[in-house]
């Protein structure tokens, strides 16, 4: 079974649908649970419509379900998840505070979250702070976390247990309330859910795939969470078959979290540091980071090796390896509260690399507005695009209320090589590192990103090399020897690679994976889960041997195509594959297992465990490492060795997902009717981020967006080709016929979306595809705005149309900074009158507000909005 | 001369060389549409323009043309309500619409004329009045969502070529059909001769166009560009004959799955039943063939009309019988331009 909700796979990951479609032919069956019938819901054998932003009352309906019908895969969810375990006393649930978690402070939007440890577990300290969006490493991990007086109850009757406080939590996510919530008729919904159940337990596995349409809300991490719980209680993670695939935004989206281009983290997923007391030396750092229990244990010899890869020799003990000098983050500075600083003119400059934000990103209208408070812009991309001419045919500047001459912006346009016209690898969503070579050389002036990035750090450090100034020591002891080739000197990217996999630092050697690095500076290594990508200095990302794929003891398996990370190891916790004697649940499920004669754990892929670990070694209270890792266990990387039903630590907005609405919602919160949006989420409460009031009659409908299969992202890649423009010509709203026949909208005719943002023009999809919803006894309609459109083509058979992102708020999951992609506007027949984002120019402040101390960097959370007044009641659509 | 090129057509022959073909699998289909560009990237064939089309569905580019040899349809089925069922009748009753037994889909029903533009055009009249239906009924569910690669058949009785006067059609060692642009010179007899409605003219130079089956790629062993491209193997390539037995085993296993309504369309027929004498590139459907634009019986004009004459007279022939549907097809293509 293959459950797909929060993503249009056959829509947005065609090839990657392909092994769908294998598995449909061999019987899988497919559900699709997503607001917008797509091309996955026409393949799909099950489709619910669901409205959008409300799938965590379909998750928490499922978990619900599963519990009361007792079809929890009950050997896995007691000995291998933190059900067991007993919570802090002074933990009170959303249903004990109609809508909150203990520990809420109205005053600041954020929680303390120590209530809602583990009995007996110590909190980590950072816990209870103030935090920005980026929470402590430590958190995620339960790094920290004393776990020796820790109580569990293994009958899971004890009422402060996990399992009793989800069932209590989910104990109103009846059937009937997702039907009145999400839309689902209940025979659906119990149709979906004993689906998954029948593809659960020893013999069966089911997996989830979710995409941006689960991350992009208020909400997001909280929904993937709950996708999370759902397949821990059916057993469906570390199995075959199992598991929970995050669809990917584009190309190696992966790859830019695991070495990454987020703020607030260092190569593979270490923490960035912080300027804040207590975490500013190494040994600080290693401190908060470092777990007593568990792999995290091993996090001294990530860093070390980490700075000696960047540093070479010059990081020695005797200065901390360099580590003082990384830099340090502040707050949050994610994209959207850098451009916000743009906005209010507290940035100089910019690279845009591979993105397109005037089309791309929330609140583009903003966005293009941000990038002319610039000094200076770098945008690199295969073709001239959006971002790079705000300055000169944006809507704003067609449209009046920006005028070209007042815009001081210095933009420079770089072209950038194409996919086939450089060589390097893709980290995919399975982990997987796949090389590709160079088929061609790029046209003309066009440069790799490895080209650029590599040259411009040698005119910098060839700038800085003089400079006495301390500030500067990364820039003078950067180890930084790459070797180029070819006219245009290009580096060569297997370098790069070879220091991502690491080396002894002495002779050279080729690391063989992770387990060889050391905290003493002898070992140098790029990015520690990557370790072993180069082993024996063989590029082992560039292996295409798929291996005897009909051998039926795990041929399917292909452990030499490519590598993936960690340790070339393609299922993660896969000890959890075999039940805590270390046999295969089933044989049909059967993956890893312990081999007594070896006296080792073996299988089809490489165990995730410490193969000499017994199944029956139980750690000692005390103990600490992975020596506190008991043999059944399967969760190494967590401070209990459990998957957690429940998030003791972690997340900032409650230790169990919960419906809360989208910030913009014609509907309200009919499971905790006074916290209407997610108590702790984000708000940037400015005048030119408006919001929508929440059931405001004035936007009944509500909105969602998707991808086409045939554009890509925000356009520069598919609207200029000619092949793929007449495709999909013109921006277009898919709108079901009931409500365009409410506001007299034709089939192919015009209409508009309006928010409070912008008004954008699309040509109308009347369709029964869409189909509106019975929302808690009334009508609701939702249209899906296709966003890949933007007004500049660079081709006479390219298309151009109006920006739904135009239309959307900035608005912040509390744990990440990602925006609400579900969200309320009107339709009206007929075409725009003036510019999309006209409605936004009264609402600029153009003032500069800088301080030293960035308001854009602390945003509002949502529980600090005095918007209580409810508007006068909605009518029936 | 082969039993399958009785009128005296040119072929090409080479030793050792088989008939490959197309199968075509719409249960897989995810409408991507890749066949479509892969075709016109290795072809080198031109964007020929689209339009949003009311009651399109995701197809812009509406119909195969001399510059689109893969064409994806697009059908959206709606399950019967009362008024769609007397929707279904009335259009029944004058005459359209076929087979079909519980049409129509909201994409359009296909018709006399939209079968002529095969591919795709369906004419305005004939699509169901959505919103008019939203405001007099209770909402009808969206039942199944189609999707189709359309392709030139390859006909075992090729309209095309038995009405081409210049030998500009061919037929090649794979037996399949080709255009050669050097020898054509642009009569257009070829086009109301296709009972699919595949072949085109190129609006700028005048010549015939279509499908080559990849010539070029078969030639040098590889398979053709949008079989290539296919993520889901609903478009397969190989052996016309090892095809056929795939096809139908493919056919079995639906019906086990129980979709019983899945069926070959042009191979694996009986002789009287056949369309077009088998076709090259055939397809697996679960709706009847008029719900994609094709017709329920095909057959090329010639072998309809004249059991044997010389080929230039049969093209007479075949353009005297098909005049009619030769002139509304052009003006279809033309009103769509």
């Amino acid at each position: 079974m293959v459950w797909i909700q929060g993503s249009g796979m056959a829509e947005a990951h065609p090839v990657g649908f392909r092994w769908v479609m294998k598995a449909k032919e061999r019987g899988a069956k497919i559900i699709h649970v997503d607001p917008h019938y797509s091309r996955t819901s026409a393949l799909a054998d099950l489709y619910a419509p669901i409205r959008a932003g409300s799938d965590i009352a379909f998750l928490g309906g499922l978990i619900h379900h599963i519990i009361e019908t007792d079809a929890y895969f009950k050997d896995y969810v007691v000995n291998y998840t933190n059900a067991a375990t007993i919570v802090n006393e002074e933990f009170k649930d959303t249903e004990d505070l109609e809508g909150y978690f203990s520990g809420y402070d109205p005053e600041t939007g954020t929680y303390d979250r120590s209530s809602w440890m583990y009995e007996g577990g110590e909190v980590a300290s950072a816990a209870g702070q103030r935090e920005h969006s980026t929470q402590a490493f430590s958190d995620r991990t339960g790094a920290g976390m004393m776990m020796g007086n820790v109580e569990s109850d293994e009958t899971l009757q004890h009422p402060r247990c996990v399992f009793q406080l989800l069932k209590k939590h989910y104990a109103r996510y009846t059937p009937e309330m997702v039907e009145q919530v999400c839309g689902i008729p209940r025979e659906t919904f119990l149709e979906i859910a004993d689906t998954l159940i029948a593809n659960s337990g020893r013999e069966r596995t089911g997996m989830l795939v979710y995409a941006v349409g689960w991350t992009q809300h208020s909400t997001g991490v909280q929904m993937i969470r709950g996708g999370a719980i759902v397949q821990l209680l059916l057993g469906n993670v570390g199995r075959p078959g199992g598991g929970v695939m995050a669809m990917r935004g584009h190309a190696s989206i992966q790859g830019s979290s695991d070495i990454p281009t987020l703020y607030e983290l260092l190569p593979g997923y270490l923490p960035m540091p912080r300027a804040r007391e207590g975490e500013v030396t190494l040994q600080d750092y290693v401190d908060r980071g470092g777990s007593a229990r568990g792999w995290w244990a091993n996090f001294d010899k990530y860093i070390v090796s980490l700075c000696k890869a960047w540093f070479g020799d010059n990081a020695t003990p005797e200065n901390d390896f360099g580590f003082p000098w990384l830099p340090k983050i502040s707050g949050n500075h994610s994209h959207f509260t850098t451009m916000m600083r743009a906005m209010d003119g507290g940035l100089d400059g910019l690279f845009v690399m591979g993105q397109n934000p005037a089309v791309g990103s929330q609140h583009s209208g903003l966005q293009r507005r941000a990038l002319g408070h610039l000094k200076w812009l770098v945008v690199r991309d295969l073709a001239d695009l959006e971002t790079a001419r705000f300055w000169k045919d944006s809507q704003e500047v067609k449209g009046g209320e920006i005028r070209t001459e007042d815009i001081q912006t210095e933009v420079f346009l770089m072209p950038a090589a194409g996919h086939v016209e450089k060589e390097g690898h893709f980290t995919n969503t399975q982990r997987l590192l796949q090389w590709r070579d160079k088929a061609l050389d790029p046209p003309g002036d066009a440069r790799s990103e490895l080209h650029f990035m590599h040259h411009l750090a040698k005119r910098v450090l060839a700038h800085y090399a003089g400079s006495t100034d301390d500030k500067d020591w990364p820039l003078r002891n950067l180890h930084w020897d790459y070797s180029e080739h070819g006219q245009h000197a290009e580096p060569n990217a297997e370098d790069v690679l070879r220091e991502i996999n690491g080396y002894e630092v002495a002779t050279g050697r080729h690391l063989s994976g992770f387990t060889e690095l050391e905290a003493d500076g002898t070992t140098a290594c790029g990015c520690w889960i990557y370790s072993g990508c180069f082993a024996d200095g063989v590029n082992q990302t560039r292996r295409r041997n798929p291996g005897n794929l009909d051998d039926p003891e795990g041929g399917w398996v292909s452990p030499e195509w490519a590598w993936a990370w960690p340790a070339n190891r393609r299922i993660l916790y896969n000890r959890a594959s075999a039940d805590p004697d270390g046999k295969p649940w089933s044989e049909r499920k059967k993956y890893v297992w312990w081999d007594e004669e070896e006296g080792k754990w073996t299988g089809y892929d490489v165990p995730d465990f410490p193969a000499p670990k017994r199944p029956d070694y139980k750690a000692a209270d005390d103990a600490v490492g992975m020596d506190a890792i008991s043999g059944d266990d399967p969760f190494m990387m967590m401070a209990d060795g459990r998957a957690w039903l429940y998030s003791p630590s972690g997340l900032l907005d409650g230790p169990m997902p919960t419906h809360y609405e989208p910030f913009e919602s014609p509907v309200d919160n009919l499971l905790y009717p006074k916290v209407p949006a997610n108590p702790a989420a984000l708000v940037w409460d400015r005048n030119d981020n408006p919001l929508n009031p929440p059931r405001d009659p004035r936007y009944p409908v509500v909105a969602s967006t998707f991808r086409l299969t045939e554009h890509h992202t925000a356009g520069p890649m598919s609207r200029n080709l000619p092949w793929l423009a007449e495709l999909q010509p013109e921006m277009f709203a898919e709108i079901d016929p009931m409500l365009a026949a409410k506001r007299g909208i034709e089939d192919g005719g015009w209409m508009c979306i309006v928010t409070e943002r912008a008004e954008i023009e699309a040509r109308a999809k009347v369709t029964h595809r869409v189909r509106p919803l019975e929302i808690a006894g009334r009508t609701v309609h939702q249209i899906s705005l296709p966003w890949h459109w933007g007004s500049h083509t660079t081709s006479e058979q390219g298309v151009t149309g109006d920006t739904t992102n135009d239309l959307i708020a900035l608005s912040g999951d509390p744990n990440v900074s990602i925006e609400d992609k579900a969200f309320s506007c009107n339709v009206r027949a007929g075409r725009r009158h003036n510019s999309s984002t006209a409605r936004l120019a009264h609402a600029v402040d153009n003032e500069l507000k800088l301080s030293g101390d960035h308001g854009a960097e602390e945003p509002e959370k949502a529980g600090q909005r005095g918007d209580s007044q409810h508007p006068p009641e909605l009518e029936d659509e | 001369m082969s039993a399958r090129s009785p009128l005296g057509e040119i072929a090409v022959r080479k030793p050792g060389a088989q008939r490959m073909g197309f199968f075509t699998d719409t249960t897989v289909c995810i409408g991507c549409k890749a066949c479509e560009v892969a075709c016109k990237q290795w072809n080198d064939l031109p964007a020929d323009g689209s339009e949003f089309r009311k009651g399109g569905s995701y197809d812009h580019t509406g119909t195969l043309s001399a510059a689109t040899w893969r064409h994806v349809r697009f059908v959206e089925a709606l399950a019967p309500s009362p008024a769609l069922q007397r929707e279904a009748e009335a259009a029944l009753a004058r005459g359209i619409g076929g087979n079909v037994p519980n049409i129509p889909a909201a994409g359009g029903m296909p018709s006399v004329e939209a079968l002529g533009g095969a591919g795709g055009g369906v004419a305005e009249h004939e699509m169901v009045d959505l919103v008019g239906i939203a405001e007099t009924e209770a909402q009808p569910q969206m039942d199944r969502w189609l999707f189709m690669s359309d392709v030139c058949k390859h006909c075992t009785n090729a309209g095309c070529l038995d009405a081409c006067p210049t030998g500009a059609l061919v037929r090649t060692e794979f037996e399949t059909v080709i255009l050669q642009p050097d020898v054509c010179n642009g009569c257009g007899y070829c086009i109301p001769s296709c009972p699919f409605g595949v072949i085109d003219r190129d609006p700028y130079d005048g010549r015939a166009a279509k499908c080559t089956l990849c010539y070029d790629r078969l030639e040098d062993g590889l398979e053709p560009a949008c079989a290539k491209a296919c993520p889901t193997d609903s478009i397969q390539f190989g052996p016309y004959d090892e095809l056929v037995e795939t096809a139908k085993g493919r056919v079995v296993a639906l019906h086990e799955k129980g979709i019983e309504t899945a069926y070959l369309y042009g191979a694996g027929d009986a002789p009287e039943q056949q369309i077009a004498g088998n076709l090259g590139a055939f397809f697996l459907l679960t709706e009847p063939p008029e719900r994609f634009g094709l017709p329920a019986q095909a057959d090329s004009p010639i072998q309809e009309n004249a059991p044997v004459a010389t080929a230039t007279g049969l093209a007479a022939a075949a353009l005297a019988v098909a005049g009619t549907v030769a002139s509304m097809l052009i003006a279809h293509r033309r009103a769509r331009r």
